[in-house]
Formats: C-alpha cells, sequence, structure tokens
C-alpha cells in the first residue's frame, strides 16, 4: 500500500468533508432551534453561489465587497423563507414541512438556473491552483481554505450557543411554550436560526462554486450535508465537525480505492450507505439526542 | 343542485355503506368510465399515446404512492426506485419468455419483496429520518442498477421491450396499451377505494395518526407498517411494468431518478394526501402543467415578441413543481381532491348554505 497516497486521500478527504458540514451546519442549525428539517439547504447552498457570481462577475464589484454582500443576503433570505412560509406551518404534520422544504429546493432549482442561466460559472476567489505540497503529499488549496473556513464557522457557532442569544435558541429547542412563558421571542429565534443557516449557505456556495463552478449541481451537496447531519445528530454542532471528517473521508478513500474494483461512482453512495447504516444501528447519531415519544 | 341528496334516505346499512352514495355520483363515475372507454374512438391516436396514457399510467404510480403517504402516513422519497425494481424485472422476466400476465404480477413481487426493505427503515424511524432513509435508498438503487451490467444491460444501454400478449391479444398499438393501462389502473383504483373500508385500512389509518398510540390498541405497526409498504410497493412494480411495456417500450436508468419520485410526490400533495379522485387530478396537473406552460410561454413570447431564454424554457417544469407543492401546502394542503369536495358540498346542498356540514 502507498502510505503517501493514502495520507493524500485521507487529507483532502477531510478537508473536502469539513465543506460539506459547511451545508450540514444549516440544517442542523434550523434542526436545533425548531425541530423542522430544512431539505432547502441544498439549493441555498446554489443560490449562495449565483448571488456571489452576480455581484462579482455581472455586476463588477470586486470579491471582497461581493462576499459580504452575498452573505447579507442570504441571511435575509433565510428570515424572509421563514417568515413567509415555514411559519405558516405552525402545528401542521411534520411531512407536510418536509415537502414544503422540499419543494421550496425544486424551486429554487429551477428557478434560479433559469433565470442566471444554467451554463456553469466560474468563481474566481484568488486562491492559487496550483497545489500545497506538504512532504510527498499533495493539497489542493481551494479545499484547505474551504476546510479553514469551515472550522471557523463551526467553532463560530459552537461559541455562539454559549452566548446569551444562543442559550436562548436552546431554550427554544427544548421547550417553545416554556420558552413563550419566560418572555423569549419565540419567532425571531427561529427565523435568526434560518438567517444563521442562510449565511452556512453562503459560506458553502461560494466555497463549493470557487472549487467546481457554480451551476445546479451545487443543490446536490444536500445529500451529504444529510448523511453529515444524520451521522452527528440532527441537533447537535459538534457532531457536525466530527461526521464531516468521516464522511469526507470514507468518500475519499471509497473513491481512491473501490472505484477502480466495481467502475466508478462510489463516491456518491457512500453518503446513502451511512445515513442507512446510521439510521438502522443508531437513529439518533452520534451526538444527537434521544427523542422519546409519549402518547 | 346536481347532487341531489334530498329525499335519499337509506334504510338499510348495505345502501348507507355504497361507495357512492348519491345517484349523482353513481352517473358521474359511470359517465367517466363510458368516456374512458370510449376515449380511443373519439380522441386523436396522438393525444390518447402522448397524454391519456401516461396520464393512466401515472395516476396509477400516483395511488400506489398515496396508499402510503396518505394511508398509512409514511413518508417515501424514493418511489421511483421502486418502479424502476419492477420495469427492469419484469422486462427480464418478459425476455426470458415468461407470458405477460405472470409477469406483471411477478414484477409486483419483486418491487414489494425489496420494497420491504424500505419499509425496515420505517420500523427504526419516522418522519424525517424515514424521508432522508428513502431518499437514500433511491440512490442506492439507482448505484446497482447502474453498476450491474446484467440488470442495467451495461453502461448508457437501453433494454427494448419484447412484443407481448396479454390473455391472448396481442397488444401492438397505442390503442391496446391503452386499455391495458386502463385495465390495471381500473384494478388499483378499485382496490384504493375500497381498502379504507377494510380492517387494513383502519389499521393503517390508526398507524398514521400516532403509531405508538396504535401500538397500544393493539394494531401490530410492525405488522402493518411492513403491509403499507409491501402492497405499495407492489403497486408501484405493476406500475413500472407498465412503464415500461406501455409507454416507454424501453427502460432506461434514467427514467426512473429522483426526478421521478419528485413528481409522484408533488402529484400526491397536489392532488391531495389520501385521496383517490386527487391521484387522478394530481397526475394530471403534474403532467399538463409543464405543457400547458410551455404552450403560454411560447404563446407569449410570439405575442408580445418577448424573447424568452431557452434557459427559462428549460427550467420551467421544475419552477411549475416546486411552486405547485409550495403553493398548495401553503394556501390548500389537501390539494385538489379538498378543492372539488368544497365545491360538491356547496352544492349538495345548494341554496339551503346554512345546511353544509
Amino acid at each position: 500500500m502507498d502510505f503517501n497516497y493514502f495520507g493524500e486521500l485521507t487529507i483532502n478527504g477531510a478537508l473536502v468533508g469539513l465543506m460539506y458540514a459547511l451545508v450540514a451546519l444549516g440544517i442542523v442549525l434550523v434542526y436545533k432551534a425548531s425541530r423542522y428539517a430544512n431539505l432547502a439547504q441544498g439549493a441555498f447552498a446554489m443560490v449562495g453561489g449565483y448571488t456571489c457570481v452576480f455581484f462579482s462577475a455581472s455586476a463588477g464589484l470586486p470579491i471582497w465587497l461581493a462576499i459580504p454582500l452575498t452573505v447579507l443576503l442570504l441571511y435575509g433570505a433565510g428570515v424572509l423563507v421563514e417568515r413567509l412560509v415555514l411559519r405558516r406551518m405552525i402545528g401542521q404534520p411534520i411531512i407536510m414541512v418536509i415537502m414544503l422544504t422540499l419543494g421550496l429546493e425544486i424551486l429554487l432549482r429551477g428557478l434560479v438556473p433559469g433565470l442566471f442561466g444554467s451554463a456553469v460559472k466560474r468563481l474566481d476567489l484568488g486562491i492559487a491552483q496550483a497545489p500545497l505540497f506538504l512532504g510527498e503529499i499533495l493539497i489542493n488549496r481551494g479545499f484547505l481554505m474551504g476546510g479553514i473556513v469551515a472550522l471557523v464557522l463551526i467553532a463560530a457557532a459552537i461559541l455562539f450557543f454559549n452566548s446569551r442569544l444562543g442559550v436562548t435558541m436552546r431554550a427554544v429547542s427544548d421547550d417553545q411554550i416554556a420558552s413563550w412563558s419566560v418572555g423569549i421571542r419565540v419567532e425571531r429565534v427561529i427565523a435568526m436560526a434560518w438567517g444563521m443557516a442562510g449565511i452556512a449557505a453562503a459560506a458553502a456556495g461560494i466555497l463549493w462554486g470557487s472549487v467546481q463552478g457554480v451551476d445546479w449541481t451545487l443543490s446536490l451537496l444536500l445529500l451529504k450535508a444529510l448523511a453529515i447531519a444524520i451521522l452527528g445528530g440532527l441537533d447537535s454542532v459538534p457532531g457536525v465537525l466530527v461526521a464531516g471528517l468521516i464522511i469526507g473521508i470514507c468518500e475519499a478513500l471509497a473513491a481512491g480505492y473501490l472505484d477502480k474494483l466495481v467502475g466508478g461512482g462510489t463516491r456518491d453512495v457512500v453518503a446513502s450507505v451511512i445515513i442507512l447504516a446510521t439510521v438502522l444501528i443508531r437513529p439518533h447519531g452520534l451526538f444527537g439526542r434521544e427523542h422519546i415519544e409519549r402518547v | 343542485m346536481f347532487y341531489r341528496a334530498a329525499g335519499i334516505r337509506h334504510t338499510r346499512y348495505e345502501s348507507d355503506r355504497r361507495l357512492w352514495r348519491l345517484p349523482f355520483d353513481r352517473w358521474l363515475v359511470g359517465a367517466v368510465v363510458l368516456l374512458l372507454l370510449i376515449a380511443p374512438f373519439v380522441v386523436n391516436s396522438l393525444y390518447l399515446g402522448t397524454y391519456m396514457l401516461p396520464w393512466l399510467v401515472w395516476a396509477t404510480a400516483t395511488l400506489g404512492l398515496n396508499l402510503l403517504m396518505g394511508g398509512a402516513g409514511q413518508v417515501h422519497l424514493g418511489y421511483g426506485a421502486v418502479m424502476a425494481i419492477g420495469a427492469y424485472g419484469s422486462v427480464h422476466l418478459a425476455r426470458a419468455g415468461l407470458p405477460f400476465e405472470l409477469v406483471l404480477l411477478a414484477a409486483g413481487f419483486l418491487s414489494a419483496t425489496i420494497g420491504v426493505v424500505f419499509g425496515a427503515a420505517a420500523l427504526r424511524v419516522k418522519g424525517l429520518y424515514l424521508a432522508i432513509s428513502t431518499l437514500a435508498m433511491q440512490y442506492l438503487v439507482d448505484f446497482v442498477i447502474v453498476h450491474v451490467p446484467a440488470i442495467s444491460g451495461g453502461t448508457q444501454a437501453t433494454l427494448q421491450v419484447p412484443k407481448i400478449t396479454f390473455f391472448g391479444m396481442r397488444v401492438v398499438s397505442d390503442v391496446d396499451n391503452y386499455y391495458l393501462a386502463l385495465f390495471v389502473c381500473a384494478l388499483v383504483t378499485l382496490f384504493m377505494l375500497n381498502v379504507r373500508r377494510t380492517s387494513l385500512g383502519r389499521a393503517l389509518a390508526a398507524v398514521r395518526e400516532k403509531d405508538y398510540a396504535a401500538e397500544i390498541i393493539g394494531v401490530s405497526t410492525f405488522r402493518y407498517k411492513l403491509l403499507a409498504f409491501w402492497v405499495s410497493s407492489f403497486i408501484g412494480g405493476v406500475v413500472g411494468c407498465l412503464f415500461a411495456f406501455c409507454y416507454y417500450k424501453a427502460v432506461t436508468p434514467e427514467q426512473f431518478h429522483l426526478e421521478l419520485s419528485i413528481q409522484l410526490l408533488a402529484a400526491v400533495i397536489v392532488g391531495g394526501l389520501g385521496s383517490v379522485l386527487g391521484s387522478f387530478f394530481g397526475a394530471a396537473l403534474i403532467l399538463l402543467a409543464p405543457v400547458i406552460l410551455n404552450n403560454v410561454i411560447g404563446a407569449a413570447s410570439r405575442a408580445f415578441s418577448l424573447n424568452v431564454s431557452a434557459d427559462i424554457a428549460a427550467h420551467a417544469p421544475l419552477m411549475l413543481y416546486g411552486a405547485l407543492i409550495v403553493g398548495f401546502l401553503l394556501f390548500e394542503p389537501l390539494g385538489l381532491a379538498k378543492i372539488y369536495n368544497n365545491v360538491r358540498n356547496y352544492f349538495v346542498v345548494w341554496p339551503f348554505r346554512h345546511a353544509r356540514k
């Protein structure tokens, strides 16, 4: 076995996994605050990529201005979606909310490429294309950048949950009615969670867009993000980090070693296999809280 | 007005338990059945093959999915994969020389056997987790079909379906295919209409409302969840077979990707969860809406000499599906069937609106 090859796969896989985790972070934040699944997160990431391309390429803004604008816009979009769509679904069965976010995903996947063009767009963040050498091991600079941003955002999310606002969000996720009665504005907290999901989506869309180009395939990140969220536990932010690393490394190793045996495409089934294994063995994930139901 | 309820008294339980209790409803159903039967002689064969036939096939698939989602309350995002199993199984069996009547059943049994595995996830989890697990299974089935040459016939391969006979009649033209689809559709519809009056339907409804509460009153959730997946997958397999033999006449993996699952999901939501009539409405809207929209876009761009880009035209169906799902969930969560019911309820007691239930 070639140790360098293994190391290269592992390190780049881990970085890619961290970038997946960025998308998963949005799902976990929304689930933590409101118990709603956000299946539109992949499409949000796509919107983030398209928005950044729009600001930087079409509107001609410098990239250091385009990125904050994108983040701001996506925060607004998240809050808006919660206000206009999700808030009307309070009290509806969970199946309706799942369908609704899925419908939103389909709508965005049609609307955004339809309006801005479905051809792949280049998004240049000024990251050098040449790989970084760590001894014999090649590291993709784009992935490295993405991994660092993901680490920073996940750390920020963990710190956030220890702040005053974060504590209210934890209270809301624990018991909405009890939080209401002690004066927490539950709607505002949930809207903020959606906004933060929008920020995570913007970061994911921009970083992934710079790596693979911006087109509708960015929304396919949803499946990987779901796998990470499920494996890590839907309401655990540290779980996102660990599960992201696991899934990224598993994918890279599967693509590196198994593809030769079965003829390609294993990268995309790893996420599915991990979802099924998690659901069958430990449905609440590695760090998630076990959900107990009462009649 | 139309639906005269006045003067109709049910004096025996049999008449009270009928499927259609008002004479007008029975006449309406009779008229629709008659129309469907004579459609090949009135409707242009092009329309028959491109609108009526797919409508019947899609409606049957929607009915199968609706049994699971509306009847038993289990989310299924991988129905396309279930149909793919039926389609591929039936094509291989028919090529091996099995008569088509048996192929149709075997496709159902094959899909049901594998589809129950989807249900195994439903025993562990529900709601969101179930949705994601079925989504994962859709991808897995797609992967297996594409990567096992014995099933797909190699990468990028298309399997042609062999010529078939059904109970001694050769099924060749669009009209034959239409009647075959109508036959299967009628069977499934009858089953779906009656299932809610059986112990199975009631047990499924109990599981749908609260599964552990159902368990407490003695309905085995284990059994009925698996049964729901079994029956629904059986229908899915049969419809997959129809897809292959009646509509596409060939199978490729692309026909059964996630897009199909989402289409059927949209049809269920738009038509109305748990409604038989709604499944037909939903399938019609999902199939027709993109066509109508494209015509509207085309006409609008000609009339106002607008320049509609190819991108918008290509993504219009996707936008439409998304907008339909979101719109219906927000404004009429029970779908077109509920709208029909509102109209019907209005006319049942017209002009005595205060008597409306």
